[in-house]
């Protein structure tokens, strides 16, 4: 691992989504666990070629959604019976019919923030400098370009043996990534 | 002929079925979503070269400085405004709500056909959204904050509409009222505001990237590359980028059906003939996709021409976009037919003499204007050959905003100028301030639409390459 210190990885340009995916597979059936797959539009198959965990988003926004509703509803309980009790019409001072858009509202709210901001953390973004930009040709990663970086920290990554791997796989061009 | 049982005739599928038009024409699902021939370099470089230009061309220059000359008219009307007060409007008791009301419900009612494509229509996997979606986004955040404006001053002295509005811990010890639907609409608004804004850049992420990487010019590159955050089109990241795009299009759905709901219960709660019926709430979702869809293509027809993208955005788009306008405008054509049938149905006196006064009372012609622009000139659109022709969609999109505008006109003036007491009636004319404060939101609209047509990518690139026929993966 030291002799890679200075070293992200090793990087395989293709031309097309079909190479980019089979790339991927063989990558991971010759036994590489590290590695990431990039390109300029969500690729599925892609996800499942690295075999990567699916995303614990969904359940963050469940949980924003949630606390976003009951914090809108405790809020409307607090201001309407403790703070700021004011008989309408002899209405209860919980009315809790009447909280139900807000409720609704904030419940969104809390989810959609939960969403965008659970994205980002997830995704460690924003994120200014990523040895991939090292590259030069990665600027086509959001062009027309598809690239298949093995990573230093895999185990099984040997800079001569993986970039011979790599080689094979027919790419457009093989480089060492910086880190 | 003559006599005897009819001579049985061979048909084919391919044979042309006498109640349907020229069969040498195209039929709707034939027209291509995008034209033949690209891939995804042309398409990232067609787009993305509109905003990478050097060269900013005269015409927008041209449109750009009328819309923002118009914009300070908005600014003139705000500042004398705020210096004299809501007295230099036309409204008065009994009509409080006058144009600033009419103007708020049809710039948010605008704002839904955004949210509509972009987030109904991915949900339903049309792949025709794709070309629209961006700009159409872009409008609804514009509309949404052309609206914002409208409560905020109506309140007179917005410095003080804080406390009233938002629920927080102020030095009077006052919190708002949660029973009304006026704090319901604050809610609503701000809540579809912050998403269709979230939505909206979190579309943009990965075309931001591109900029980044294609842009010359070193703040191109500062600026698109902060705003793109660092994205690098990482497998992992596009797997929680789709998940979170999709779980805020299945939130924007239900999100942008309540707000123009919570818009209508800003009338329906009240007791006012005209105000309080049931059928409000989804004849308002109705109206305001129908008003969308015509803002959309009132936008649409003419920037499709001036850069050239006929070839994204296809006649497919246009005729789509056009049947969801003649489904909804028959939607709110029944919303009229059902609230007059009510008034009449309830037996009501009060209640029958709203649609009788509006039809015959001192602003028939209003209404009758709005039925003429909302429910028989869009009949055109039952024709194939109008909803192919641009020019001649792009003319009944202007009229169905004109009418959608004079429906919210309608429904507020209308109702409230002549309620229960005739000794307590009035009148209600706009006056100059209302209609510059009025004209001057059409240009902050549009000089925030130009802005965003020279700076941010119209179409969304990513999704463009996702639809082209290169994307295609062999089956496993």
């Amino acid at each position: 691992m030291a002799a890679h210190a200075l070293l992200h990885g090793v990087m395989a340009e293709f031309d097309d989504p079909q190479a980019l995916v089979d790339a991927t597979e063989r990558a991971f059936e010759a036994g590489y666990r590290r590695m990431d797959a990039y390109s300029p539009y969500p690729i599925e198959e892609l996800h499942h070629a690295l075999h990567a965990p699916a995303t614990k988003l969904p359940l963050i926004v469940a949980i924003g959604g949630l606390l976003g509703g009951s914090g809108g509803l405790l809020l409307q309980y607090w201001v309407s019976a403790i703070a700021y009790p004011i008989n309408v019409g002899g209405r209860p001072y919980f009315s809790w019919p009447a909280f139900i858009p807000v409720t609704f509202e904030c419940t969104i709210l809390g989810a959609v923030l939960s969403a965008v901001l659970g994205m980002l953390a997830l995704n460690r973004l924003p994120m200014p400098y990523h040895p991939v930009f090292n590259v030069a040709r990665f600027a086509l990663a959001s062009r027309n370009r598809f690239f298949l970086c093995i990573e230093a920290r895999d185990p099984k990554f040997k800079l001569e043996d993986t970039r011979r791997f790599l080689e094979t796989l027919n790419p457009r061009e093989v480089t060492t990534v910086a880190d | 002929m003559g006599r005897g049982p009819p001579e049985w005739k061979e048909t084919s599928v391919s044979d042309p079925v006498p109640w349907q038009d020229d069969p040498l024409e195209p039929k709707a699902a034939t027209i291509p979503v995008i034209a033949p021939g690209h891939t995804f370099g042309s398409v990232t470089d067609k787009i993305s070269s509109i905003v990478l230009t050097r060269r900013t061309p005269p015409g927008w220059w041209l449109g750009f400085l009328a819309a923002f000359l118009i914009t300070n008219v908005l600014m003139m009307a705000l500042a004398y405004l705020l210096f004299k007060g809501t007295g230099i409007w036309g409204i008065n008791i009994p009509v409080g709500w006058g144009f600033a009301i009419v103007n708020f419900v049809w710039w948010i009612g605008i704002g839904h056909a955004g949210t509509l494509i972009s987030a109904i229509l991915l949900l339903l996997k049309q792949t025709w959204r794709t070309s629209i979606n961006r700009f159409a986004e872009a409008m609804t955040l514009f509309a949404v904050a052309c609206a914002g404006i409208f409560p905020l001053i109506h309140t007179g002295r917005p410095w003080l509409a804080i406390y009233w509005l938002f629920p927080y811990p102020n030095t009077m010890g006052v919190w708002p009222q949660f029973r009304s639907p006026l704090i319901w609409d604050v809610f609503a608004v701000s809540t579809y505001a912050t998403t269709s804004l979230l939505f909206w850049f979190v579309g943009l992420i990965p075309d931001l990237a591109t900029l980044r990487d294609r842009s010359q010019s070193k703040v191109g590159q500062m600026v698109y590359g902060m705003l793109a955050m660092g994205w690098r089109g990482s497998a992992k990241h596009w797997h929680r980028y789709e998940t979170a795009y999709l779980l805020l299009a299945g939130l924007a759905t239900p999100l942008v059906v309540s707000v123009h709901t919570v818009v209508s219960f800003d009338f329906a709660i009240a007791i006012l003939p005209g105000w309080h019926t049931t059928i409000f709430p989804p004849y308002f979702v109705a109206g305001a996709i129908y008003s969308g869809f015509a803002m959309v293509l009132t936008l649409a027809i003419p920037i499709r021409a001036v850069y050239g993208l006929e070839d994204f955005i296809t006649l497919r788009h246009l005729q789509n976009m056009a049947k969801v306008m003649l489904v909804t405008g028959l939607i709110v054509a029944y919303g009229y037919g059902v609230e007059a049938f009510t008034a009449w149905y309830s037996a009501d006196k009060f209640e029958m003499f709203v649609p009788y006064n509006r039809m015959t009372g001192p602003y028939m012609n209003w209404y009758w204007s709005l039925i003429a622009c909302n429910v028989v000139l869009p009949q055109a659109l039952w024709f194939r050959k109008v909803r192919r022709t641009p020019a001649a969609l792009f003319v009944i999109a202007l009229v169905v905003n004109v009418g959608m505008w004079l429906e919210r006109f309608v429904i507020v003036v209308t109702s409230l100028h002549r309620d229960f007491l005739p000794s307590a009636w009035g009148m209600y004319s706009p006056t100059f301030w209302d209609w510059a404060t009025f004209v001057g939101t059409i240009g902050l609209f549009l000089t925030m639409l130009f802005l965003f047509l020279r700076f941010l990518p119209m179409i969304s690139i990513a999704e463009m390459r996702m639809i082209l026929p290169d994307a295609k993966l062999e089956e496993q």
